[in-house]
């Protein structure tokens, strides 16, 4: 019997493991519904989606604006010495473009967005958690989903958007100067080229990618920063340091999954 | 005032909540009535804030009932549940202040995000609960910025502003100086007279919480081992109660640096037993400051307190070594005098009459306009007297009685 006992354990911890996981993705399926319903029940809290559009979207501009400007320079520089293997450099445009404007504009935005603003949800929700904030509010009978998380999901899935259109802008200028100013690519060339290959189907993919990962990021980091009291280990400060770790790790891992799973519903 | 004989307001029947494996409560019955201060004691960890959050819902039972006015609670609907919870407020043990809001803002967020007032109305409301609870100029202040005690009276403004039918208080006082604490009870104890609220506090300070309470709860290992009147606790033959009331006790009362009530109790017994055995007399001398709550109005708590402890001081300083004095409720001193009998226990009072009533209690000159109104009431002990009989004929009008005023 024990020898046997012995056996099951790792079907005994999978078990475990699965009933968990379960259980978390339910219980973040419900957050994230309850969040978004909120956004729009009246009073609509118009004054604090503006706070929040600024904290998240406006503050981003600057990190987002140079992190596309040198995605763009070496999509330039790296797209000009493989197209060049084929005598195919005045494609370099719609090169640089389209991978901007299908993947690397939402993915990074995405990822930049999560270690600026989604790190801070994570730590300010967990902050207000582990100070009895959060209870407080539920005593004064204010909702705190409503209250706390409703304006940053509908500021982040205002803002992520409009930081890609920036992100895929700003890059594909990144690519000309490289590929124009710096090598020898003709910028009419360069530009009249994207317009007649990047259509409308490719932006619409991008922002819905957008939207998604806007909704993907919100949800994981205010989860970890609503929930800290509950983890296993860690409390305190130092469940806030986990709280925030994970949120940031979470995010850019189902950043990349759901990517994957979009682009091949979208393409 | 109700009393035990009515139906309680709030009532808990059996109730237990586990936390994993760990019990916390283990089938609590406690029954808390309408405006009265039921305070609940125990040792630190055994679940007393536990209890305080299933009252205001932020915690559910694992079984048992809380019933409110008779109903259980967890019958109700959402709508009435809502309803409910808006008659509560709930003072946090670490304040619980929203960091990134400034002290108005603090203080107006249960009004502006629940009532329908208007910003004026909203701004009238929370301007009066400030200067009643004396926070002045700080309104554009952070929590951050603020001293600890502070912070506690910005948590008690916004915790009275809603003007709640029920304040539950957690730890108000865990953390603060003797004397701020004495400001804490004091307000709570005289909002409550104001106000009219029913308080439930979780405290660790005995005895001074007794001077407020009018009922006292024991909470040890998940169960309610005592409750009653704050009298009955000194007198309860458990020896678990007994042990932790004399654990606290044998410290001296740190606001006022008098003895305890129940130490006093004690010299009062002794005293008694060398009477009976070798006829000794002694007397009781009573000091009530009969203007307390006024003087809180004018000063504040902080001065009154100030000014409460130099008067104590300057009582003992004038009374003989072996006369020990201990304080027996908020406003109230008893001195028993051993081999003094109610001729010269006279004496004394007029003497000390006039001795304190030159001096200055209030340090600051500009308070020079307010007067402690005491009142002195004594009367000398019998072999076959008990206390409160001795306390009552001190008390009487038609026993000797002084009143006199310190400025």
């Amino acid at each position: 019997m024990e020898h046997s006992s012995r056996l099951w354990q790792p079907v005994i911890a999978t078990g475990r493991f699965s009933i968990w996981l379960v259980q978390e993705l339910g219980r973040m399926a419900i957050f994230f519904f309850r969040a978004l319903g909120n956004i729009f029940r009246p009073p609509i809290q118009i004054s604090k989606y503006i706070q929040q559009v600024y904290f998240i979207g406006a503050k981003s501009i600057f990190v987002v604006s140079l992190t596309g400007s040198f995605t763009g320079m070496v999509l330039g520089i790296q797209g000009y010495y493989s197209l060049s293997m084929f005598g195919a450099t005045g494609f370099l445009g719609p090169a640089v473009a389209l991978s901007l404007i299908r993947e690397l504009g939402p993915v990074l935005t995405a990822i930049m967005v999560t270690g600026r603003a989604g790190s801070a949800i994570a730590a300010e929700i967990g902050i207000m958690r582990i100070s009895e904030q959060i209870d407080a509010l539920e005593t004064m009978d204010i909702n705190p989903i409503r209250f706390l998380i409703s304006p940053k999901f509908a500021a982040a899935l205002i803002s992520l958007p409009l930081l890609t259109a920036i992100f895929d802008v700003v890059g594909i200028i990144g690519g000309y100067l490289t590929g124009s100013l710096l090598l020898d690519i003709n910028p009419v060339l360069y530009f009249s080229r994207i317009e007649s290959s990047v259509v409308m189907h490719d932006i619409n993919g991008g922002f819905i990618k957008a939207v998604v990962f806007a909704a993907v990021i919100t949800t994981i980091c205010c989860f970890q920063g609503y929930y800290t009291h509950t983890r296993q280990k860690g409390f305190g400060a130092e469940g806030v340091s986990y709280s925030t770790t994970s949120a940031v790790v979470q995010s850019c891992v189902l950043i990349m999954v759901t990517d994957y799973v979009l682009t091949s519903f979208l393409l | 005032m109700a009393t035990t004989m009515n139906e309680p307001l709030i009532e808990f029947k059996e109730v237990s909540k586990s936390f994993g494996d760990l019990p916390v409560l283990r089938g609590v019955n406690l029954r808390i009535h309408k405006g009265e201060i039921t305070s609940i004691i125990g040792k630190s960890g055994g679940g007393k804030s536990v209890l305080l959050k299933h009252i205001i819902g932020l915690l559910r039972q694992d079984s048992g009932e809380i019933l409110y006015e008779g109903k259980a609670v967890s019958s109700l609907k959402t709508p009435e549940r809502r309803k409910l919870k808006r008659k509560f407020s709930y003072m946090f043990q670490g304040s619980a202040l929203f960091d990134s809001m400034t002290v108005y803002e603090n203080i107006a967020l249960p009004l502006k995000e629940r009532e329908s007032m208007t910003d004026e109305e909203i701004h009238s409301r929370v301007s009066e609960k400030m200067q009643q609870l004396d926070l002045h100029d700080i309104e554009t202040k952070f929590p951050s910025q603020l001293s600890g005690g502070m912070k506690k009276r910005v948590a008690l403004a916004r915790a009275l502003v809603t003007e709640p039918e029920i304040v539950l208080f957690d730890e108000p006082t865990t953390g603060l100086d003797p004397i701020r604490k004495g400001v804490v009870h004091s307000m709570i104890s005289d909002y409550q007279g104001r106000f009219g609220f029913t308080g439930v506090v979780v405290s660790h300070e005995i005895p001074d919480i007794f001077y407020i309470s009018q009922r006292v709860a024991m909470l040890n290992e998940g169960r309610i081992i005592y409750e009653g009147s704050p009298d009955g606790i000194q007198e309860a033959g458990d020896p678990v109660i007994q042990e932790f009331v004399r654990g606290f006790e044998s410290h001296q009362d740190v606001e006022t640096g008098m003895q305890s009530m129940a130490y006093g109790e004690r010299r009062f017994q002794e005293e008694l037993a060398r009477l009976q055995r070798h006829q000794t007399p002694f007397s009781l001398l009573l000091l009530t400051v009969e203007n307390l709550g006024e003087i809180y109005e004018k000063v504040g708590h902080r001065i009154g307190q100030q000014a409460l402890r130099n008067f104590a001081i300057k009582v003992r300083s004038n009374l003989r070594v072996t006369d020990i004095c201990s304080r027996t409720a908020l406003n109230r001193m008893m001195v028993v005098l051993p081999n003094t009998d109610q001729e010269q226990t006279r004496m004394v009072c007029a003497k000390l009459s006039r001795a304190i009533s030159s001096e200055d209690i209030m340090e600051a000159p500009a308070m020079a306009d307010f007067c402690f109104s005491i009142s002195a009431g004594f009367a000398e002990a019998r072999t076959d007297s008990k206390l409160e009989n001795v306390i009552s004929m001190a008390e009487s009008k038609q026993n000797t009685f002084y009143e006199f005023r310190v400025c």
